[in-house]
Formats: structure tokens, sequence, C-alpha cells
């Protein structure tokens, strides 16, 4: 909410002719959701400062201003960080406010204008969550002494950590505008919220605030894309207008890449073994259960021995883009009488999961609570009985191999148990004891001598001849 | 004879049947039909043609006509509507679909044609200027229908009424026909009987035992006053004396003191005794060998006994069933073939076991149906019940006992075998029926609408569904623990005083405008919701909530989550109030082994220390540096402002221009909010503190919401906390009693000093109170009232509205807030809490109980301000 700049040097009050702000005059200006003030809380030949000060209506951010149709208003909207820290609403504020000054013209005061001085900004509360390495990453290269101060969240509860807000100091010898546009492309950077609708527009307005100085930043990448909102599309604009698509790699940590590119191809050679395993079978009906985005229903769908696919998942939201990214809507009629996509629970007993040659459960069962499985056990071998059933699930001992992981912790977030070898195969042949099945073994990915591939598959094969005495059977009368 | 008496026909009908009328073009079926029929209930091919043509005589539209005709009799029959089919129906191609309608429908098709002179309805066509086709038409169809009157009861007709000329169709009397099995009028008591196969003196015992005065000699059974006995089949075979027990059967209910169905063994007999060729096996052959030493009229007795067995009977108002295999829901209060012959069998698919024994579909299992259905059949060890079915087959001639089901009390009394007077081929075990309550989709999923005591009807949107499967699924704990979902909870009107946006004047108001006098205002503790189960140990876990996962119960979130990540502090917790409430005596005081309770748990920052840090600390933090940060420089640039207008005499010039900004004001909103910033960490901070062991925790109970046999929704609230006080607190910290105050809502000195006990736990900040009618169920006229009122606290009330919601004119802003959608969903989410209680201590199927806390979930997702 809080922006200072001050200048040092001589004849330092003459900023105020950059800014026209008058500094015995303090002035207020009128904002979307507040107001923003103007005046200096120092002024002297060797050292002036201006600050700007956003008064932010909270009551207006979280219910919309009044008249204004707003749905979704959520809890957190109120009790909010927004009127208090330097967000995209201090850059918009700039822009109003010093829009003059961020041109750099200047009827009266040209060469002043033009003229390299003492700068100082200092931001209050700015949010940089796990991010204060990058300040002096994105502002040293233009030529700022970067000074920062961190909080903890409470000082009553150590145990809950550092605040996720620095309060930055930059220092440098800038023309005026310079600092103008560094601040205003840079502030949202660090924010990532922007209050207001992201689109191509915002490509034209980081270009034409950083034309001079983002082309040949080492952090280009970080900056366009943070600016952009992580907006992919809208980022690769950005970069080709600045003619810098070609270069190669973001910035991000090399081990972290690495390891995202592991598993990426990790999981681009599980899905490939699944679908060897589904056309070994001779099958000509699939049940993808826990289906997510639909990557291995993207890839069923281009098998023309296929005649029936369907995708599973309990969430709903991932349907709607599984949807989007098989292109459900521009599918033909008989595309789309191939495919169902339902809703389904693997817990629940569902008649439509009946049917199929084949049900695959790719990396899904450790997103079940451990005392849930014999739920699921039960629908799917029981009641929905196909012919193979193809589940892949992590190896916990491969999990040593990875750097980032800690020895307790789990791959995802989500996972309730990752099991090691032993673990799997047992649980594996425990359920086809019980429900008539054999089971097949694989490893997916390379695997390491001693522990094993970083995914382990299990293929699970009905048994024709007891088939027929695998239900429940009951005493003559 | 006078003309009318020699012509009325009387036309009985099975009050669920197709009736098919059958007649010429002109034959006036409709006309019939409209006399002697609800228009609902005629499905006229010449309105379906219109339907879907526009044109009722649209020969090109007959197709879509029938296949929408046909589609809306399924519907009717569905829900067991009688169903009259308006069509010429002279070609047997017409009245096989209405045959097979029947048959899948498990319905009688009867028969009845309009037999008119040619000529008569040639004239009648003629009048109606929109048939316009030939005499030949009606010429054909005349002709086809003389070829078919002698085949229809051979098509399949049960009954078939044929009215020759129109004075015939004139005087037409129709009676509704209740069918065989119903016996709805009756209500019981009954004593249900299982599979006797001839062992005749545990009958006896059994008899005696349930109070029935017994004539061995005469084989005659009096019943206790009222009752009635119910004989579910296989009277017969593998027993030592059949024909006593057939006697003693037969005489009960002859003498209109016991029902019987028929079992697969009587039928068997039954064949035998009609001369058919049986293979005496399965015992028949000692049943044979003692009808032979009998006289040939003993004999066609038994015959004539049987064959009047009906597959099954539907008593009590369609809430109870007999039959001996069991019975599907859509088959009860059916007849047909395929009824007959699954209460006779069971469900089988024609394969058998490697005893060489039909296998049996679990048909128990998919059971969703009202009425309970008592069946016996298959044998077990013990009597087996799941999902609203109960198998009473507990292999008496085996070895096992003979067992009867007493309804509506629910009980079992059972005589053992003297012996074992014949040998299982497979060994009696456990189906494991009983645990098998696996839920199915369609439970859940979909738009439901649900039925409770206290609300009827309660609408579950198929959206909100989509989002309690995912969250049911992902996170919630095993469905046998959960058996309640806490309800959402309204809070008080809007305050009309300037400062307040709650105050207690509205709670007591809301109660006191609806009739309720006497209300309860509990303290409301500022932890997280969470709802406790605990069972005495780990048997009566697994017997009463048929869990496996060997805990002794669960403490879970108000969306069904495990409230602890960690098991072991779940368990010791539990620990803890097993030993509370063993020292107290309460599992002794309410007969009960299992308990479940409503409680707070503190503190708040250990459920939420995520959500603290990164959301409240962090406002906190941010606007109270922020501020502090202004505050000084404003302050310096005011000193400057009025050091220069001091020395240089510049007069001040507030007002010029609207872009002049006043300091000294900024400077004083700056320090108010400063201090709003403090007000609201000192708010928050109030419920956090450090969590290192057990001890560190404090659970308030509120509510004992149920133990066996009771959900507590009937004792008044000041029951339940001095309940709470003497049973679970004063002996172990853990467990805090919550203090509360009765209010009289007439009474302005009560309600004054409601209002005043409300200020003095708010201005020390306490999240606020809880005002709740005196019982826990109140209703004005038929309308349920809200079970709670809350009433927040000023200062509490900056973590909802923000920590400045009391400056400026926010908090008018924020006094536009509507509450009605907010208490309809309190008073659903109450109603299927409690209903969901209820089911579950009637001992009600899994679903029964899972679908009111899916229900819950459901709408827990409806869009209501949070806030509220």
């Amino acid at each position: 909410m809080l922006l200072t700049i001050t200048h040092h040097g001589k004849n330092a009050a003459d900023i105020g002719y950059l800014f026209r702000k008058n500094p015995t005059r303090p002035q207020v200006f009128a904002l979307n959701y507040g107001k923003a003030f103007v005046f200096y809380p120092e002024v002297s030949d060797e050292k002036t400062t201006i600050a700007l000060l956003l008064e932010i209506d909270p009551v207006d951010l979280a219910k919309g201003k009044e008249g204004a149709k707003r749905k979704d208003v959520g809890l957190f909207d109120y009790v909010n960080d927004r009127p208090y820290v330097s967000s995209s609403f201090m850059s918009v504020a700039l822009a109003k406010v010093f829009g003059t000054a961020m041109t750099g013209r200047s009827d009266e005061f040209q060469a002043l204008a033009d003229t390299r001085l003492d700068l100082s900004a200092t931001l209050t509360m700015l949010p940089c969550k796990s991010d204060t390495e990058m300040l002096n990453r994105v502002f040293e290269p233009l030529g700022y002494q970067v000074e920062f101060e961190t909080f903890p969240a409470d000082e009553n509860f150590p145990d809950w950590g550092e605040s996720r807000y620095v309060n930055l100091t930059i220092n440098g010898h800038f023309k005026l505008s310079d600092l103008l546009h560094h601040l205003y492309v840079l502030i949202p950077v660090f924010d990532r919220k922007k209050h207001y609708w992201i689109d191509r527009e915002e490509v034209e307005k980081l270009l034409r605030h950083s034309e001079e100085w983002l082309k040949d930043h080492p952090e280009k990448f970080f900056i366009t894309h943070r600016y952009l909102f992580k907006n992919r599309a809208l980022a690769n604009h950005a970069l080709e207008r600045l003619s810098v698509a070609d270069e190669e790699a973001p910035t991000e940590d090399l081990s972290e890449v690495e390891e995202k590119e592991e598993r990426l191809n990790l999981n681009r050679q599980r899905l490939g073994s699944v679908l060897a395993r589904i056309r070994a079978c001779g099958a000509t009906s699939v049940i993808d259960l826990g289906c997510g985005e639909g990557h291995l229903l993207a890839l069923l769908m281009k098998e023309t021995s296929l005649q029936k696919i369907a995708g599973v998942d309990v969430v709903y939201m991932l349907l709607e883009r599984a949807k989007e990214k098989l292109h459900y809507e521009r599918f033909s009629e008989r595309q789309k009488q191939k495919l169902a996509l339902f809703q389904g629970s693997l817990t629940y007993k569902d008649s439509r999961f009946s049917g199929y040659d084949i049900a695959t459960v790719v990396e899904v069962i450790e997103h079940l609570d451990l005392p849930r499985l014999s739920a699921f056990e039960r629908v799917l071998f029981e009641f929905a009985r196909p012919k193979h059933v193809i589940l892949t699930t992590p190896n916990r001992e491969y999990n040593a191999r990875y750097e980032n992981l800690g020895t307790e912790q789990l791959r995802h977030g989500d996972h309730r148990f990752e099991w090691t070898r032993a673990e799997f195969r047992k649980w594996a042949q425990m359920v086809s004891a019980k429900f008539h099945y054999a089971t097949q073994f694989s490893d997916i990915g390379e695997a390491d001598e001693k522990l094993g591939s970083p995914t382990q598959m299990v293929c699970f094969s009905l048994n024709e001849n007891t088939e027929k005495s695998g239900g429940k059977t009951g005493e003559s009368a | 004879m006078s003309r009318t008496e020699k012509t009325t026909m009387k036309i009985e009908l099975p009050e669920l049947s197709v009736v098919a009328l059958i007649g010429v073009s002109g034959s006036g079926k409709s006309t019939f039909a409209r006399r002697y029929f609800k228009p609902t209930e005629i499905l006229s091919s010449d309105f379906f043609r219109g339907l879907v043509s526009d044109d009722e005589n649209n020969q090109q539209a007959s197709k879509s006509a029938f296949e929408s005709l046909f589609y809306v009799a399924n519907k009717r029959l569905d829900i067991g509507k009688l169903t009259v089919i308006d069509a010429t129906n002279v070609q047997k191609e017409a009245r096989d679909d209405i045959i097979r309608l029947a048959r899948a429908q498990n319905c009688l098709a009867v028969a009845i044609v309009l037999n008119m002179p040619e000529k008569l309805c040639a004239e009648r066509n003629e009048k109606r200027p929109d048939r316009d086709f030939g005499d030949y038409v009606i010429r054909r169809q005349n002709s086809q229908l003389r070829r078919s009157l002698r085949h229809l009861e051979r098509e399949g007709f049960r009954y078939v009424y044929i009215l020759n000329g129109p004075e015939e169709a004139d005087a037409v009397e129709i009676i509704r026909k209740p069918l065989w099995n119903n016996k709805k009028e009756e209500s019981g008591p009954f004593d249900i009987i299982g599979d006797i196969h001839g062992c005749f003196d545990e009958l006896c015992a059994l008899l005696e035992q349930l109070g029935y005065v017994l004539n061995q000699q005469d084989f005659s059974a009096i019943p206790p006053a009222g009752r009635k006995a119910v004989f579910l089949g296989d009277l017969c075979d593998r027993g030592p004396e059949n024909v006593k027990v057939l006697r003693l059967a037969m005489n009960m209910v002859k003498a209109g003191y016991a029902y019987a169905v028929i079992g697969n063994h009587d039928f068997k007999l039954i064949k035998y005794l009609k001369g058919g060729k049986v293979t005496a096996t399965h015992g028949l052959d000692l049943t044979i060998a003692e009808l032979k030493k009998e006289t040939a009229s003993f004999c066609a007795e038994v015959k004539t006994f049987l064959s009047a067995l009906i597959s099954h009977y539907v008593f009590d108002q369609g809430k109870l069933v007999a039959a001996h295999a069991g019975i599907k829901e859509k088959f009860q209060g059916r007849s047909s073939g395929a009824v007959r012959e699954f209460c006779m069998f069971g469900e089988t698919n024609g394969e058998t076991d490697e005893y060489g024994l039909p296998v049996r579909q679990p048909w128990a299992n998919d059971y969703r149906g009202a009425a309970l259905v008592v069946y016996g059949h298959t044998p077990n060890p013990e009597v087996e019940s799941v999902n609203n079915t109960v198998c009473v087959d507990t292999g008496c001639v085996f070895g096992g006992k003979l067992t009867a089901y007493r309804y509506p009390e629910r009980e079992v009394v059972a005589v053992n075998a003297a012996q074992e007077y014949y040998r299982a081929i497979k060994p009696l075990k456990p189906q494991g029926f009983a645990e098998d309550d696996l839920l199915r989709i369609d439970d859940v999923l979909h738009q439901r609408y649900l039925s409770t005591r206290l609300r009827a009807n309660i609408k579950i949107l198929e959206e909100n569904a989509f989002a309690a499967l995912e969250v049911m699924s992902r996170f919630a704990i095993d469905p046998h623990w959960l058996i309640y979902l806490p309800p959402t909870m309204s809070p008080c009107e809007t305050s009309h005083l300037e400062d307040y946006l709650e105050y207690p004047v509205e709670a007591f108001e809301y109660y006191k405008t609806r009739g309720i006098p006497k209300v309860v205002c509990e303290q409301k503790h500022m932890g997280s919701r969470a709802v406790m189960v605990l069972c005495k140990d780990i048997d009566s876990a697994r017997r009463r909530f048929k869990t496996g996962d060997e805990k002794t119960g669960v403490i879970y979130t108000r969306t069904g989550r495990s409230f602890f990540d960690d098991d072991t502090i779940e368990a010791a917790i539990l620990e803890r109030l097993n030993r509370v409430l063993t020292h107290s005596g309460f599992w002794e005081d309410y007969a009960t082994d299992w308990l479940c309770l409503d409680v707070e748990l503190m503190p708040w920052s250990a459920k939420a220390k995520f959500l603290l840090s990164d959301q409240y600390a962090a406002v906190g933090r941010a606007g109270r540096n922020a501020l502090q940060c202004a505050r000084s420089e404003v302050a310096k640039a005011l000193q400057f402002v009025s050091a220069l207008e001091k020395s240089e005499n510049i007069p001040p010039k507030p007002g010029q221009s609207s872009q002049n900004a006043d300091l000294e004001s900024l400077l004083a909103t700056c320090t108010a909010r400063n201090e709003a910033l403090d007000l609201y960490t000192t708010a928050y901070r109030r419920y956090c503190w450090e969590v290192n062991t057990l001890d560190d925790y404090r659970i308030a109970p509120f509510h004992i919401l149920a133990t066996e046999g009771k959900v507590w929704n009937r004792e008044n609230h000041v029951t339940h906390m001095e309940a709470i006080k003497k049973y679970l607190t004063n002996v172990d910290a853990l467990f805090m009693a919550t203090p509360y105050k009765a209010v009289d809502t007439l009474d302005e000195n009560s309600v004054a000093e409601g209002a005043a006990w409300w200020e003095a736990l708010t201005v020390s900040g306490d999240e606020g109170m809880v005002v709740k009618p005196h019982d826990f169920i109140v209703t004005k006229g038929r309308e349920l009232l809200q079970p709670a009122i809350k009433c927040r606290g000023r200062e509490y009330l900056r973590i909802i509205y923000g920590p400045e919601y009391t400056l400026n004119n926010h908090l008018t802003r924020l006094k536009k807030r509507g509450l009605a959608r907010k208490r309809i969903l309190a008073l659903n989410e109450f109603a299927l809490g409690m209903e969901s209680l209820e089911r579950f201590v009637r001992k009600e199927p899994l679903y029964r109980i899972h679908e009111c806390v899916f229900g819950v979930l459901a709408l827990e997702s409806e869009p209501v301000d949070p806030r509220l």
C-alpha cells in the first residue's frame, strides 16, 4: 500500500518537478477500488522523498462495488492482504498518478528527466513467497543495490514461520522514468496476483514498459512468465515480440527441471507400457478408471482395434478438462459413441463399470486411503469383473533416487501410501487369489539395480475356468 | 328377469392388470373406456398418434405412436397402476405385445372384447368425418377379430370378457379385485417361522415359546390374542415328522391363525401328489414314505392345501413381505411365473457350485426396497439381515435351530434342534450377506429427493452430488463410521444497533415470535467442529458398526474427513474418552456400548495451522506493518507541511481543489486502521496455542447425539448439558463442560441478562454464543424451526468480515445480508443429520444412513455466503 521514492543529491527537491507534484500540497486521486495519496515525508536539498499511499476499500474489494454483480465471493476475500501489500494496484496507481514522469518527458525540466539520478525506492509489504533470492536476481542485473527485510508471520507463534512479505529497498543511478517502469513491471512479478483479467493487452503493456531493458535481462523468462500470470501462450507471444523466443530454456532451477523432465518421461513410458499391454491382451474395449485429464484416453482413441472406451474419474473438473484436451466437442458421432466419459467412484459399486475387456487403473490406488482398498477390490474385481486389469503404482523404494524427496515423503501430496515391491506383490496376489485372477508383474521406467523401477505394474487376468464358481454360493434347500 | 338384469355383466379385474380392449374401428372402445375407467388409466392409440403427429388417424405415425404408448404403459405399471390399452388389437401380433408387456411387468393381462355388429361400426365411422377409410377396412378387421376370439386365453390373457352387442357393453359392472398376495390391511403382529422341514417337536416348542396354546392330539395351535403365524414354506422333507407338521400347519391356516407361502420343496411335493414325475431326492423320499401310510383323502387334502399356496404375501400397508426364498422389490405385490419362480428358488443363473447345488445370487445385497422382506430357504447358522431383509432359515433339520421372527417387534425367537436329522451337503456357514453392504453409485448420484421424518423431499441437486462424491471418495472416512454430519448453523438476524452486526436480542426474538419462550444460550467455543464416535471395545465396534479397521472409534470433521492425520492421536483421545465414560458409569447408566458426540475441538490452530499462518496471520502481518509505515510517513509529511505553513505563513488551502489531501485526517485514518489490525491480531491469537502433548487439546462436547436404541433428540438441551457435565467432564481436563444460561424470551429481564451474558463473553474475545430452543426439535405448526441460532461477538467477527469491518461505513454495507438460503440449508441439513442417526439407531441398512450423510455433504456445496 505504500511506495516511497527518494532522490539523494543536490537540489533533491527538484524531483518534484518531474513528478509534477508540489511538495507543499498533499494530493489525493480516485482509483477504482479506493484512493491514492501523494505527499512528501521529507523535503530538503540533499534528500527528498515522495510517498504514494493507497487506501483500498476492503469491503468494495470483497463485495464488489455497490451495484456490481459478482459471484463466488469467498471467505478469503474479506480477510485479505490486498489492501496492505504492494500489488498490481500499485502498478496501476503508478501509471495513473505518475504517468507523465513515467514517459520521461518534461516541458521545463527535460534535462533533469534525461539525467541519471541517485534514486532509491522502498516498497512496503511486497508479497514474495520463497522467492527472496529472486529479488537479487531480478533487480541487480538492472543495476540496483537490493536490500530487504523479512518478518515472522506472527511474532507470538514462531513455529508458523516467516511471512511471505518483505520491505524492499532498491538503490541505483537511474533516470526517474526507468525506475518507474521497472517498478511498474516488477511489482506484479513478485506479487503474482493480478486484480484484473490478463489478456493480450497485457502483453502490450509489458512490452511498452520494458522494451529498453527486458530483452537482455538474464531473468527475462522468469519476468515474462510471472508478469503474464504464467499464461504460457501469452508469455511465448511476448517473448517472440522481444525476439528471444528461440533462445533456450526457461530459468527454473536446473535440478528441478531435470527431475520434472524425468517424470514427464516416466509418465510417457508408463502410458506406453500400459498401451502395449492392452494390445497384447487383444481387447476391444477398455475402461480407464481414474482417467484424470485423459492422457491414456487420447492414446486409446487412436487404437483401431478398440470399439468401446470409457474414462472415469471422481473429480468432475478433471473430466471437463479431459473433454477439452481430447477436443471432445469436435468428435464425430462415431467417436462420441466410442468414448464414454463419466464421473464415478472406485468405492461405489457401479454397473457402468461392467462390460469392458480391460480396466486400467494407472497411478490411482495410491490416492485411496488404505482401509478403502477392500471396497475398491470388490467394486472392480467382484462386480465389474473385466477380463484384465492393468494397474500401476509407484515403487516406494525408488524414492531414494529422488533428491528432492525426504525419506518419509511420498511423491505426491495426495498419495495416501506408496508400496515397496514386496508390499505391492503381496496385495496383488491376495486380490488375485480372492477373485480368481492370475497376475503378471512388470517394471516401468529405468530400473535401479537395488531399488527397482520407479513404477510397478501388474496385469490381472481372469482365470476362465474358475470364473463360474467365483460367485457367492449357497446351500440347496 | 328384467332386461337390465339379464344383460348386466360383472367384469372382475385384478387391481393391477393390463387391460386390452379389443374391437374393430367404431366398436365403441373409447366410449366404453371413458365410461368405466379413469381418463389417466386409458392409453389410446389414436391419442398417441395425435401426440406424435398432430393427426389421430395418421397411420404412418402408428409405429411411433405405439412406441410411446408402451413407454408410458411401462412407466405406469412400474409404479403399479392399472393400465387400459385402447387400440383395435384385432391382430395377434398387436396382442402379443400386450402379453409381453404384462409378463415383463409381472402382472396379469385381461381382454375385454367389444364384439359389435359390422353394420353398426360402419355407421358410427361414417358419422365421423375424420375417418374416411372404406368399409373394407372394417370388414377385414372384423374377420381378424372373429378368428381371434377362441384363442385369447391361450395367447396369455388370464381373463377374457366378450361383450356381444351394444346392450351388453352398456350394462357392465367393473369389479376391481385385490391380488391374493395383497394382505396390506393385515398388520399383524406376526410370528414368521423359517423352514421347518418336518421338525415337528421343534415347531411345537417354538410355538409354545411364542405363547401359542398347543394341542398335539388334534394338531391345533391357538395364537396369543391378535397374533398370527406365517410359515415361510418348506414344511416337509428331510425331517422326522413331515405329516405332523403338515397337519398342524394346515389346521392353523384353515382356522385363520396362520398364513403360508410356497417353498420349493412344497412345489415338488405338489408335483408328486398330482402324479407328476419327480426324483425323490433331498428328503422328499421321507415325506412320500410317510404319506403312503396316510389315507387318500388326507393326501388329497394336502394336495389342495399346497396347491392353494401363493408365492408371497404383502402385509401391513406394504411394510412387510414374506416369501420363501426372498423377493425383489419389483416383484412385490405382483403375480407371474417369474415372481413365483423367484419366491420359491431365489435368484439363480443356472450355474452350479462344487457341490452340484445351484449358485445363488445375492439379491439381498442389492435390495433397496422400503418393505422388510422376511424369508428362509438358505440355511445359515444365525439369522442374517442385510438391507431390510432377514433370512430366518437357521437350518433346524441340519441340527441348527428353528427360528421365528416377531414383527413388528423385530425380535428373534429360536429353539435348538434336538439333533441333526439330515446331513447337509455342504456345511452351514454364514453367507456373509450381513457384512456385504457395499454401497452402490445409484445410492448417491444424480438428482435425488430424500425424505426425512422432520422434512419431506429434501432436494439434492446433481451438481452438488458430483462435488460430494468427490469429497466422499477422496477424503472421507469409511462410510460405516460416518453415521452423521453436522448441519450448518444460521446467525441471528442482523442487528439494528449501530456498532454491531450481530446482537443477542435478534436471536431471542426469532424464537419468541415463533411461540418458543424457553431457550438455552450455550457458549460458542472457537475451535474446529468434530464428531466423535466411540465404542466400548473393538468387539462392539465390529458388531455395531460392521467395521474392519480394528478401531474403537473415530473423530472426524464436518466434511467427514479424519480429524487427525495421525491415527495414534485419535486413538489416544478416544482411549481417554473411554476411560472417562467407564469411570462415570455412562455405559451402564445408558445401557449402551457406543455413543456419538458433537464436539468443538480446540485450539483452532491445531486443525487450521496452515490457514492461520498463510491467511489470517499473513493479513495481520501485512496490515500491521504497512499501516505502521504509512502512519510514520504521513506523520513526517504532516510535520513538514505544517512547519512550512508556520515559517512561510502560507495559508492552508484545503477545499480549493478536489485533489488536495487532508493529511491530518489521513493520519487519523491510518491510526484507526492500525488499531483495527491490532485488535484483529488479538482476536485470532486468542484461539491459537501451541500443542505439544494431548493435554494441550480441549474438547467441549455439546450434544450427546446418540447411544444404542436412542437418538438424543427428544432430550432437551439442559439435559444434554447436564449429562455432559456429569458423565464427560471433571475427570479428565481434556474434556470440558460448556457454560450455558437459560433465558425466558418473554421476560424482559431475562432477555437483558442473556444479552449481558453474551457481552461479558464477547468483550473478552470469545466467539459468542449459540441460542437453542429448550427442546432439541421445535416446530411451529408443521414448520420445523431452526435448531440453533448463533450470535457472534464483535471482535470475533473481525476474522470473518475482515480486520477493519467496524470502521468507516463498512458496517452499513455489510449489514445488507440475506439469511433465507442459509436458514433453509440449516433446516435441511439438520433434518438429514437427525434422520441418519435415527436410521442408524433403528439398525437400518448402510445405504439408508449413507444417503443422508451424503446428502448433508452435497448440500454443503450449495453456494451460500460462507460468512454467515
